[in-house]
């Protein structure tokens, strides 16, 4: 096995088109386990974690771009203001030690059902920035999953960064797990409004082959909030609950029934929905 | 592939190392350190728990490869018996001892970045480290201990009021 160890973006997709069997390492969280395992034995490991650029976020054209190895820890620290939804999922990723490497473009890589930044991406309608030496694509995150820890990326791209739209009014995530630390989501949620465009996001993780959204709940709950007031009837949040349980293709296993699932979804989706009409000031 | 970092602040190096030997097993190994632990491989447990470049991190999930050109700091490193050891041995805190080394450095860390952490902080700041022998209450109480006495000291060597503040590098040193 090789060790890969550009020192810059420009090495990086060169080494991943020279190579495009080497994995690509940055906190190693997952792949780590991998190897420690011996679940994996690649011909290489291409290791990000010396690109300065990638550690890096900005604010442009309305969106905070997120380099691919900002780790869970820094989006806590340095970005609970700007992507609330997303440092809530954060703070519920492993724990210190795991969110001190784990990272947002790792998350993406390995594209869990179960990833926690996932349902926050869909929500917001984040974007994803793949580039290879043939050029940059941007990915929307809804295209990006395509199946159990499929991702959209061609053999010689890399994750760039992601770029989440600048938030437009509450947003929220919710995970049921069996414990309250370093714990695997047996189903997450994640809703975010706008409220200039009068628009709702919506994703769900850990109930499906991928991460989902569910676009009929979008549709119903966009229709019916009083989007002045930012309230909603009781009737409309049950509706927008079991919505978004509708929208789940969940399966048993090892941390739950299909069942649990859904429900759980319901009661997320409705409990979401409370903590966002209910606040008198709403965090833009 | 070759390998080479700084390990309690002396440069280390080895010869022959797989490209994808963890840090653990590399310190444990090559470097004959053996207070980080290996109990689970896979993060869960943080009986591995070392700072890389001043981040308490698992190192069995970093690949060795990847401190290259790093700082490392171990349990071994920290200077000992100090404050947190000294609290583990007061309040009890370690039975099989098998945790005992990934905690010191996690709790080194929390209670040198925050002076007064209260139970729900403790809690989440070690939620990463497994103890399945003392039932956490003794750790706990180990943590509030190291917390006061670095506290005592830091107050000890503060400058009484009205003199000017003592300059950055008279101070006591922390981490
Ligand atoms: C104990 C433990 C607890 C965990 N808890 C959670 C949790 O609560 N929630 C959660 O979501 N996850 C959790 N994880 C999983 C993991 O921490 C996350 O998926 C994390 O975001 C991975 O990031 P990383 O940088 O460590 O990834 P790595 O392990 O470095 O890489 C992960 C995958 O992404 C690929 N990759 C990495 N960067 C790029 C890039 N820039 N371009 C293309 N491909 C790339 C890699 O090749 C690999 O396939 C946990 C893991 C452990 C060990
Ligand atoms: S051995 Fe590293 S976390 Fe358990
Ligand atoms: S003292 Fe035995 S595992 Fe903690």
């Amino acid at each position: 096995m090789e060790f890969l160890a550009p020192a810059d973006w420009t090495e990086a997709l060169e080494a991943k088109a020279a190579h495009p069997g080497a994995v690509p390492i940055c906190g190693g969280t997952d792949v780590m386990v991998e190897l420690n395992f011996e679940l994996r034995r690649p011909p290489a490991l291409l290791d990000l974690g010396r690109i300065r650029a990638l550690k890096d976020w900005e604010v442009c054209d309305g969106h905070v771009r997120l380099g691919a190895a900002v780790t869970f820890a820094r989006i806590i620290s340095a970005l609970a203001d700007r992507l609330p939804a997303l440092a809530t999922a954060a703070r519920t990723v492993g724990s210190p030690q795991i969110r001190n490497r784990a990272t947002i473009g790792g998350n993406l890589g390995t594209a869990s059902p179960a990833g926690d930044a996932h349902p926050v991406l869909l929500a917001t309608g984040a974007v994803v920035e793949a580039e290879s030496v043939r050029g940059v694509r941007t990915i929307p995150v809804g295209d990006f999953f395509t199946g159990v820890k499929r991702n959209a990326l061609e053999p010689d791209e890399l994750i760039r960064a992601v770029r989440i739209p600048e938030t437009a009014g509450p947003q929220q995530f919710a995970k049921v797990g069996s414990r309250n630390a370093m714990v695997i989501a047996v189903c997450s949620f994640a809703v975010a409004l706008d409220l200039e465009r009068r628009t709702v996001g919506t994703g769900i993780g850990s109930a499906g082959p991928r991460p989902l959204t569910a676009p009929a709940a979008e549709d119903f709950l966009a229709g019916a909030l009083d989007w002045d007031g930012l309230a909603v009837s009781e009737d409309a949040a049950e509706r927008f609950g079991a919505l978004v349980a509708a929208a789940a293709s969940p399966i048993d296993d090892v941390r739950g029934t299909a069942a649990y699932r859904r429900r759980a979804l319901a009661v997320m989706a409705v409990r979401t929905l409370r903590w966002m009409t209910e606040k008198e000031a709403v965090a833009v | 592939m070759k390998l080479s970092l700084t390990v309690n602040g002396a440069d280390r190096s080895a010869q022959d190392v797989w490209p994808g030997t963890s840090l653990l097993t590399a310190l444990r190994e090559e470097f004959g350190l053996t207070g980080a632990k290996n109990a689970c491989e896979q993060g869960e447990c943080g009986s591995c728990t070392v700072y890389l470049d001043g981040d308490p991190v698992c190192s069995c999930l970093v690949a060795a490869a990847q401190a290259e050109g790093r700082q490392v700091r171990t349990v071994e490193g920290l200077g000992g018996p100090e404050a947190v050891q000294r609290a583990f041995l007061a309040c009890g805190a370690v039975q099989c001892g098998f945790c005992t080394p990934g905690l010191v450095v996690a709790v080194h860390d929390l209670v040198h970045r925050i002076e007064d952490p209260d139970e729900a902080t403790i809690r989440e700041a070690l939620a990463g480290n497994l103890c399945r022998c003392t039932g956490y209450e003794k750790i706990i109480e180990a943590v509030r201990c190291a917390a006061a006495e670095l506290r005592a000291e830091l107050s000890e060597h503060s400058a009484p009021p009205g003199l000017p503040e003592p300059s950055e590098s008279s101070g006591p040193v922390r981490r």
